[in-house]
């Protein structure tokens, strides 16, 4: 898969409750969720983002509740892909099933906020075009792989209870 | 290969001899729960996957906790979706208002959960029944539907962490304190990925909803599951809730761990988390006097009888203080009537406490009880991230009952015995 973007950058452990407060989980919509994406951080991020836009965060992104609704949040937004030192699990695999690309890569210490970031995950690369910087990045196993690929799990439920 | 007890159960859940960290198995679950705010969305994606009816209409479980009593007509609709989801799909296992309380209370209350079980739920605090020594862990709803419709899900088998808890803790402190020790020394990914393993002599002086504590709260660790070996202490609180048999597994010897984390119960201190991470745990005494707007006691992780009891305990036959509210909300309908039954509910009313009914209330910020700008709150709940319980300028402390109780009294942080 291919990305390029610009990004906008947070710290580390943004948490669920800040990418999307609780008391806008009343729809699925989102288009509705977007409005308030990041409210709890930065109040400017849901209208400042649009397509194409990438997430740069430092460890543990999405840590805390298993809400969905904050990667609807984010891909309501337009952003298909999130680069972080490292993911809270549920938050990582909510993204697979979202259509949102989680990229754990080790130095967004090196990436700053309006960047333009290329990343091709089947050649391992990522380049930030802004700072003429190439580095390489890990790729998932066969599973994550397969699964992404699938367009996460419901489409994949969908082959088993076929296959049945 | 020797296994941990996490590897065991999931191991045997995918009918493989062993399993070892890293590898992805597809393991059936013993039990599929979600609750008003996030299967509605599990449903849809349930149907999306072309499934017409649940992969067992017994190991499903639905409960209204989050945003019942509606706050507003929004949350009343989505609750209306999910009762309408329930009879569609002819469930057994519904918990309306009124009838169950806060999820993670009633699953293992009413014996939903045994020893070696696989348990999700469309919370993060699933985590909560690996007190009961079962593999249980959150997760989000597109999977919740998928687990509702195959009877299975993947799942990468986690490294371990072991937690040795040794000695016998003093008065005053319980597992909200052990927990927050865990969390001070390890913060909120100490153990991303990993499975938190309970062992060791201190264990027999944690009852049951100790444990239910420290399960539930492991998750802020970044956990993805907690777990404790089954005692008599497990099989004497199964005995008259569980009809199905199990089995009871136990870690090999011999199985690897990626860390280990020592405790010494005896030397545990009541703790506090001060805003706005789990983590930022300091000892009660080192912030004391910091004044406090409102006192909450309830939620999943500190909602039921002993938690009851223990603010009680400190409650009875004092008031609470006039610049300070406290809200106290029984997490299930059996803790409210127990604690109606020992006295406990004339006790908070007394004292001139709120009693809210059992569900999420206040803690994710739902209703009953957010927090204006400005405001201080001392919580028994799971997490004080910004925002949380309302305003994006309140502050929230999570404690122990005890602690809670005394601050309350108090008007200010306090020791439990300085109430």
């Amino acid at each position: 898969m291919i990305f390029k973007g610009r990004t906008f950058t947070f710290g580390d452990n943004i948490d669920t409750d800040v990418i999307i407060p609780t008391k806008y989980l009343v729809t699925n919509s989102p288009d509705e969720l977007k409005a308030h994406c990041m409210e709890g951080i930065d109040t400017e991020f849901a209208r400042d983002v649009c397509g194409n836009d990438i997430i740069v965060a430092g460890e543990n992104f999405g840590c805390g509740s298993s809400r969905e609704h904050a990667v609807l949040a984010i891909s309501g937004c337009g952003v298909r892909l999130i680069i972080a030192k490292s993911f809270a699990r549920i938050f990582f695999r909510n993204c697979l099933n979202r259509g949102i690309y989680p990229l754990e890569f080790k130095h967004t210490d090196q990436i700053d906020r309006g960047n333009i970031i290329f990343v091709d995950t089947d050649r391992g690369i990522l380049k930030n075009e802004t700072k003429n910087e190439e580095y390489e990045i890990p790729k998932f196993d066969a599973f994550i792989t397969e699964l992404i690929e699938l367009g996460g799990i419901i489409p994949y439920a969908r082959k088993q209870l076929n296959i049945r | 290969m020797p296994m941990t007890l996490t590897q065991k159960i999931l191991a045997k859940a995918s009918d493989k001899v062993e399993v070892v960290p890293g590898d992805i198995v597809e393991a059936r679950v013993d039990l599929v729960m979600g609750h008003d705010v996030l299967m509605p969305l599990a449903f849809e994606a349930f149907e999306e996957t072309g499934a017409t009816k649940l992969f067992d209409v017994n190991k499903v479980v639905a409960v209204q906790d989050h945003f019942v009593p509606a706050p507003d007509v929004k949350s009343a609709e989505q609750s209306k979706r999910l009762k309408e989801y329930v009879k569609k799909y002819s469930m057994v296992n519904y918990f309306e208002l009124g009838r169950g309380g806060v999820c993670h209370t009633i699953i293992p209350e009413k014996g939903f959960v045994v020893p070696g079980d696989v348990a999700v739920g469309s919370d993060s605090h699933t985590t909560t029944y690996g007190a009961l020594g079962a593999f249980a862990t959150g997760l989000g709803s597109s999977e919740i539907g998928v687990s509702m419709a195959l009877g299975k899900m993947w799942f990468r088998v986690p490294e371990a962490i072991k937690v040795v808890l040794n000695g016998k803790p003093g008065r005053y402190i319980g597992g909200k304190d052990v927990i927050l020790e865990i969390l001070r020394r390890i913060g909120t990914d100490g153990a991303r990925y990993c499975s938190l393993e309970f062992v060791g002599d201190g264990i027999k002086y944690l009852d049951i909803d100790d444990r239910l504590t420290i399960c539930n709260m492991a998750v802020e660790t970044g956990a993805k599951n907690a777990i404790f070996e089954v005692d008599s202490i497990t099989n004497e609180y199964l005995q008259n809730r569980v009809k199905k048999d199990f089995d009871v597994l136990k870690a090999d010897d011999t199985a690897e761990y990626k860390g280990e984390i020592e405790i010494d119960l005896s030397k545990v201190v009541p703790l506090i988390a001060a805003p706005h991470s789990p983590d930022n745990v300091k000892e009660v005494h080192e912030i004391k006097g910091v004044k406090v707007d409102q006192v909450y006691i309830g939620s999943c992780t500190n909602g039921r009888i002993k938690d009851l009891r223990e603010a009680a305990e400190i409650l009875k036959g004092k008031k609470v203080n006039e610049n300070t509210r406290l809200i106290v909300v029984p997490s299930s309908q059996e803790v409210y009537k127990q604690a109606l039954q020992e006295g406990l509910i004339d006790t908070f009313l007394e004292a001139g406490a709120a009693i809210g009914p059992p569900t999420c209330g206040a803690c994710c910020g739902g209703h009953m009880g957010l927090l204006a700008s400005g405001e201080v709150c001392v919580s028994t709940t799971n997490r004080n991230f910004i925002g949380r319980m309302g305003s994006k300028e309140s502050y929230v402390y999570l404690t122990s009952p005890y602690v809670a109780a005394a601050t309350a009294v108090a008007g200010k942080i306090v020791l439990p015995e300085e109430a």
